[in-house]
């Protein structure tokens, strides 16, 4: 391997682990906020890059129909919110897969019945549809890098909100102890329905930028769903920190896996799941 | 939690067995050319309900909730397919201590790992686990890929040279999962009644205060892991052989979740359940699939309507119906509560006697 197929190679795995820490960021937010476990999660990362395939073809420009798309997802995530999860933040883990089980078979068949089963492509924006040149033969899209900007600005200001806010201290110690922060008088209803929209706007933010750059395909959301499992049990549940880091290591792991040793790519992310699980069972972050 | 119910359970469970076991005598004469196929979809059903039976023992008595049990049912499938002969029939005697044996195995490795974590930690890591196995699988050249292994010949059951059961009658087949199922009940019932599952119950309750009580939790959670294991194994097993083949998405995770969904719909922790919520489950896939294309929307909505308003099934609705909570006086109520309540208190007296 040499020194320039190798660079592109880590450039590919960052940016798919920062794309995966969009989701997973979200996932675990949810989780360390609200206790829900959301498996409609990765549905949402679909609808994401589905609304945006059509606003595109709509609006005829990729970045409006991005500006129009994130308040859709914003209140489909409000409405997902107040109307089913409310009744489920006191029953068990059980009822929430199950329920969110349901909506993902819900919001699964909803898309085949607006979009059909047919496999859609975005094609890459305006201001970076070019290359730059690596080597002779090697040259890298310059909207990947824009999508890795993004990201790690977007990893920034999840940084900035939780550590240096208000509303990030609510967040924090929401996480560690949630009866208390209601007990100080925080609104915690509120604070939920804040949490879940965000969370689910930036996964289906993520499937927005990730549109053009993977096929939109059904079922697109249930393989990610269980990848971003996988960095937030690595990460540790309901540590930002930890989905950051382990949305690298699995970027990095799927693409180098898949060209190191491609016998063993699709197995490759669980078995070093398995490694955290037998040394640090609770994750390496929590 | 689970020890005794009405006696109306027993009883309706009893008719609903002699009804379905006395099928091939009625089935002819109320669905006519029909009855091959309801014979069909009833052995599916019974093989189902061993499979939703076999998590029971892990959400509804232990309290763990896995979402990679498909791993094991896809595990039992495959066992069986690339374990028989080509050109002859595999003979029952070894194929079901094999299958028994390699998903015990995988079960201890996978136990080991997976019973470290808890709560939703459980349910990720066993989603992730059963998808390595899925992904393992649809990758892999001596498995077939996606398109998965047929199986030509069911495994006989012979005795001394000469046919015990022959599996490849429909009829017979169905009695064999008929027999399965209820020997897995009986297995069951008796396990979760016996030392063992009362240790399981009290670690479903309280697992710090079983460790107080000095037991070794973890090595408990693994056995029932295991068995649990073992159980969805043979019910994969089963499967391949109704299906004729062994097949990726026997294995993955919409498997593991339809599992669960028959668990709640009929009611977990109850061990009989399970069996209602099984058939209830393919009743309705079967009516939902004949009336629209888009019948997962219709399939997520009952799951989502089944959750919120009927959290414990219908084995809940048999245990205690709607009519029966109306009726009981205030008096009653009073008198259990103040029951409930001492039970809820931490110090366990029937331990300490």
């Amino acid at each position: 391997m040499d020194l320039a197929f190798f660079s592109v190679q880590l450039l590919n795995g960052l940016q798919y682990g920062l794309l995966l820490f969009l989701i997973a960021s979200g996932l675990t937010l949810i989780f360390g906020i609200m206790g829900i476990i959301n498996l409609a999660h990765g549905a949402m990362y679909m609808i994401g890059a589905y609304l945006v395939y059509d606003l595109t073809l709509r609006l005829g420009n990729f970045w409006l129909a991005i500006m129009v798309a994130i308040p859709i997802a914003i209140a489909l995530g409000l409405v997902i919110e107040r109307l089913f999860l409310d009744t489920l933040y006191k029953r068990d883990h059980l009822y929430q897969v199950l329920l969110t089980f349901g909506l993902i078979l819900v919001l699964n068949e909803a898309q085949r019945i607006i979009w059909g089963g047919n496999v859609h492509r975005v094609v890459v924006p305006a201001p970076f549809d070019f290359s730059i040149q690596l080597t002779d033969n090697m040259q890298y899209s310059v909207y990947r890098l824009f999508v890795m900007g993004v990201c790690l600005a977007l990893a920034g200001v999840i940084y900035w909100v939780i550590r240096h806010t208000r509303l990030g201290i609510i967040i924090r110690a929401g996480a560690v102890n949630r009866d208390m922060v209601e007990g100080l008088g925080i609104n915690v209803r509120t604070l939920f329905t804040l949490i879940f929209s965000v969370g689910v706007a930036l996964t289906a933010f993520a499937g927005m930028i990730a549109a053009p750059l993977t096929s939109i395909a059904p079922g697109m959301g249930d393989s990610i769903l269980i990848t971003c499992f996988v960095v937030v049990v690595i990460g540790g549940i309901g540590s930002i920190k930890g989905a950051f880091w382990g949305a690298i290591i699995i970027g990095m792991a799927t693409t180098f896996g898949a060209v190191l040793i491609p016998s063993l790519a699709s197995m490759v992310i669980y078995l070093i799941m398995a490694a955290v699980l037998l040394v640090k069972p609770r994750g390496l972050f929590a | 939690m689970l020890h005794r119910y009405p006696k109306r359970a027993a009883f309706i469970m009893l008719i609903l067995t002699t009804l379905i076991a006395a099928f091939p005598l009625w089935g002819e004469v109320v669905f006519g050319s029909q009855a091959n196929f309801i014979l069909e979809k009833l052995t599916l059903m019974l093989i189902l309900a061993l499979f939703a039976m076999s998590l029971d023992l892990l959400v509804g008595v232990l309290g763990l909730v896995s979402l990679g049990h498909a791993l094991f049912f896809g595990l039992g499938a495959y066992t069986l397919a690339l374990a028989s002969p080509d050109f002859s029939p595999a003979s029952m005697w070894w194929m079901l201590p094999l299958v028994m044996g390699v998903s015990a195995c995988v079960g201890l490795v996978i136990g080991v790992l997976v019973i470290r974590t808890k709560g939703i930690f459980f349910i990720m890591t066993t989603l992730a686990f059963g998808q390595m196995l899925y992904y393992f699988i649809s990758t892999s050249q001596f498995a077939g890929g996606t398109d998965g292994v047929f199986i030509m010949f069911r495994p006989s059951l012979e005795l001394g040279g000469s046919t015990l059961l022959d599996l490849d009658n429909p009829y017979s087949f169905f009695y064999f999962c008929l027999g399965m199922l209820l020997v897995g009940y009986l297995f069951l019932r008796w396990l979760t009644r016996s030392y063992f599952g009362q240790v399981l119950d009290g670690i479903h309750d309280n697992e710090h205060r079983m460790q107080a009580l000095g037991y070794a939790t973890s090595g408990y959670k693994l056995i029932a892991f295991v068995i649990a294991g073992v159980m969805a194994a043979v019910a994969g097993m089963l499967a391949a052989m109704q299906y004729g083949f062994a097949n990726p998405a026997q294995l993955g995770w919409h498997t593991s979740g339809e599992v669960l969904m028959m668990l709640i719909l009929g009611g977990m922790g109850t061990i009989f359940g399970p069996i209602l919520g099984a058939f209830a489950y393919e009743i309705l896939l079967y009516i939902y699939e004949h009336t629209t294309t888009h019948w997962p929307i219709l399939m997520g909505v009952t799951i989502i309507v089944a959750v919120l308003i009927l959290p414990r099934g219908i084995a809940g609705l048999i245990i205690a119906p709607p009519w029966h909570r109306k009726r009981q006086t205030s008096a009653e109520i009073v008198g259990k509560e103040s029951k409930a309540s001492v039970s809820a208190q931490p110090v366990t007296q029937s331990k300490e006697d």
